[in-house]
């Protein structure tokens, strides 16, 4: 029993060894990043980023994969570059619609049984075409409360750091300690338990869609805040980025097991290695997005060792 | 009428029917001027959509889950290794389909090397290993700007009467496909494995030999479908797959294919490729914006996923 708790301490803590690890590497690199401005610049993207990884973490939960999330970004951006500075009203309307959309796409594919990966995919079309016709050419602006926010001088840790912990935070509670959380999470390991118990299983899946379309709004604007203006491609690349992290984080395709705490270190993992560490490195941009897929293979293939050696013993 | 209805109850009739739909309206729109260059464009984008989607088709027909995401980087690897082998010599273009074959061959075989000696679910084993060809595209073809042998490219544009020879030779392909997969071990077995995996080790099928036929045979139609697309629009570009990750999933399942595995339909294939190109063509002819287009897409498909999708899922044999 002993043995098997520490291999499943082991698995659970793979994630923030693998990004003690990358930060281990780079303070051996480079100790003058190791301060509160070089966090604050290593981890620039990182708040987008792990809002965008939480949303999909959601969508993991119930064993379905969002492949809209980065061009639903972009769109979230584009809008806040635009409508939410002209006519702020409009604005949050049309976000809060687009949130509504995607608790309706959940409660669609829990309803006819459909593959949520192709619903997504379709979806990402949607959101990329709505982004260009809202901001066909790359501008506009942020609003001001949002680039202040975002540029927050905090105390002791670097802004990136302590939005970090707080989306951590936020995340585990609802996910980890409600009850309705638990039930969430239910759905992704056995939905018919959790349908004999009674609840609604396109309503439950609505919830996560609907949480998913909150964070990726997050993501959105966070993203505006940094880059200060936007363009309809500005988020698209955090599709695969948010199914990595969450992944990394020990989140599973299926069973409904998912950790959002891990899917935030799974995310400033990502951000960290694919382009502070590479710079370090000497090692050219090019192969950013294949660190992030070698680190990901390295990660799980590390995961299934431990689970195979739990499985023995 | 009964016969009419019994071909409507195939999963694939429907998309032929939409296929149909978007013509006439397109047609319609134009007054019946440009038909048949429709025709002859729609086949000609057609093939490269029907190449992949022949791929996907068998990996998700080897069950749930399975899955191939690394189509696109696969694309545009194979595109610049093609390219780069033809070197413009028209002499060296056989050299060059066999080293976009094997490329491609090589990332499927990794691709099923991730997922069975690592343990990696299907998804995310492609979903990395396209990060990875990725990167190795981008380092190796950047600034690349060989194009392709006159004659290949000539080849791939060629039509006879208005229709293209890759159209035909896709029809081949699909109909050599089609026998394979009724009429030989690696075809029955792939189906049955599909079905039910258990069942099929039990009967003694060799299950992981499929898997390893099915994704290596993905990566070759990758390959293969890059060094197409380099020689019809005249080179090698990263960015050249990028749409085959969307059309070569939602041709397999807007064709028919079931979702749930086992139950491959090649003909839907080429229904719904056709089906999505000539709506693409309807949207241009409607003289809409790039952005009404791409929703109007995406809204097409989620919706024919919606009302037509789920029969594979729900109700598997609809015999």
């Amino acid at each position: 029993m002993g043995r098997f708790l520490s291999v499943r301490l082991l698995r659970d803590l793979l994630p923030a060894l693998s990004l003690v690890l990358v930060l281990a590497a780079i303070a051996w690199l480079n100790p003058r990043a190791i301060s509160y401005l070089g966090f604050t610049l290593m981890l620039n993207l990182a708040v987008p980023i792990v809002l965008a990884t939480v949303a999909q973490m959601f969508v993991i939960t119930g064993n379905d994969l969002d492949l809209s999330i980065g061009p639903f970004v972009s769109f979230v951006a584009c809008v806040g570059a635009t409508w939410l500075v002209e006519n702020p009203l409009v604005g949050i309307l049309v976000l809060a619609v687009s949130i509504g959309i995607y608790a309706l796409l959940g409660w669609l594919i829990q309803w006819r049984g459909l593959p949520s990966i192709v619903v997504t995919l379709g979806m990402s079309f949607v959101w990329q075409g709505l982004a260009v016709l809202v901001l066909p050419k790359p501008g506009g602006s942020a609003p001001d409360w949002l680039l202040s926010l975002m540029n927050v001088k905090s105390p002791v840790l670097p802004f990136p750091v302590v939005a970090s912990l707080v989306i951590a935070i936020v995340a585990w509670f609802i996910v980890m300690r409600t009850s309705y959380g638990a039930v969430l999470r239910g759905t992704g390991g056995n939905a018919a338990a959790i349908a004999r118990a009674g609840w609604p299983l396109p309503v439950l899946k609505a919830g996560l869609f609907a949480a998913a379309g909150l964070f990726g709004v997050l993501s959105g604007l966070a993203l505006l805040g940094v880059t200060t203006s936007a363009d309809a491609n500005v988020g698209n690349g955090y599709t695969l980025l948010s199914i990595a992290g969450a992944i990394l984080g020990g989140g599973e395709f299926v069973g409904g097991i998912v950790s959002p705490v891990g899917a935030v270190i799974g995310a400033l993992t990502l951000t960290l290695a694919a382009s502070p560490l590479l710079t370090f490195l000497d090692i050219p941009p090019d192969w950013q997005v294949g660190a992030n897929g070698i680190i990901l293979i390295v990660v799980l293939a590390a995961r299934t060792r431990i689970g195979r050696q739990a499985a023995r013993t | 009428m009964k016969a009419l209805a019994a071909r409507l109850s195939r999963p694939w009739a429907w998309s032929f029917l939409g296929a149909v739909l978007v013509f006439v309206l397109a047609v319609s729109f134009t007054g019946g001027a440009g038909a048949g260059g429709m025709i002859t464009t729609a086949l000609a984008l057609a093939v490269f959509t029907i190449v992949v989607g022949l791929g996907q088709m068998i990996v998700i027909t080897l069950g749930p889950g399975n899955v191939d995401l690394s189509l696109p980087a696969n694309i545009g690897l194979a595109s610049a290794v093609s390219m780069t082998v033809m070197n413009g010599s028209d002499s060296l273009v056989g050299i060059g389909l066999l080293a976009a074959l094997g490329c491609g061959l090589a990332i499927g075989v990794a691709n099923y090397l991730l997922i069975r000696a690592l343990g990696i679910p299907p998804i995310v084993a492609t979903l990395s290993s396209s990060f990875v060809v990725q990167s190795i595209d981008i380092a190796y073809g950047r600034g690349l700007q060989i194009k392709p042998p006159d004659g290949f490219a000539d080849f791939v544009s060629l039509q006879i009467g208005g229709i293209p020879v890759c159209a035909i030779l896709a029809m081949l392909l699909s109909a050599g496909f089609g026998i394979a997969l009724r009429r030989t071990i690696y075809g029955r077995s792939l189906m049955a494995v599909g079905q039910n995996p258990r069942a099929a080790q039990f009967a003694g099928l060799a299950l992981e030999r499929t898997r390893l036929i099915t994704y290596g045979l993905c990566g070759m139609l990758g390959g293969l479908d890059g060094a197409l697309l380099a020689g019809y629009f005249r080179g090698a570009n990263v960015d050249l797959g990028n749409e085959y990750l969307l059309s070569s999933i939602a041709v397999v399942v807007i064709g028919g294919t079931s979702v749930a595995g086992g139950k491959p339909s090649v003909p839907g294939i080429w229904g719904a490729s056709l089906f999505l190109i000539l709506l693409l063509t309807m949207l241009n002819t409607f003289g809409v914006s790039a952005g009404v287009r791409l929703v109007a897409t995406g809204l097409v498909i989620v919706a024919v996923i919606a009302i037509a999708g789920n029969r594979g899922l729900v109700n598997p044999s609809p015999k």
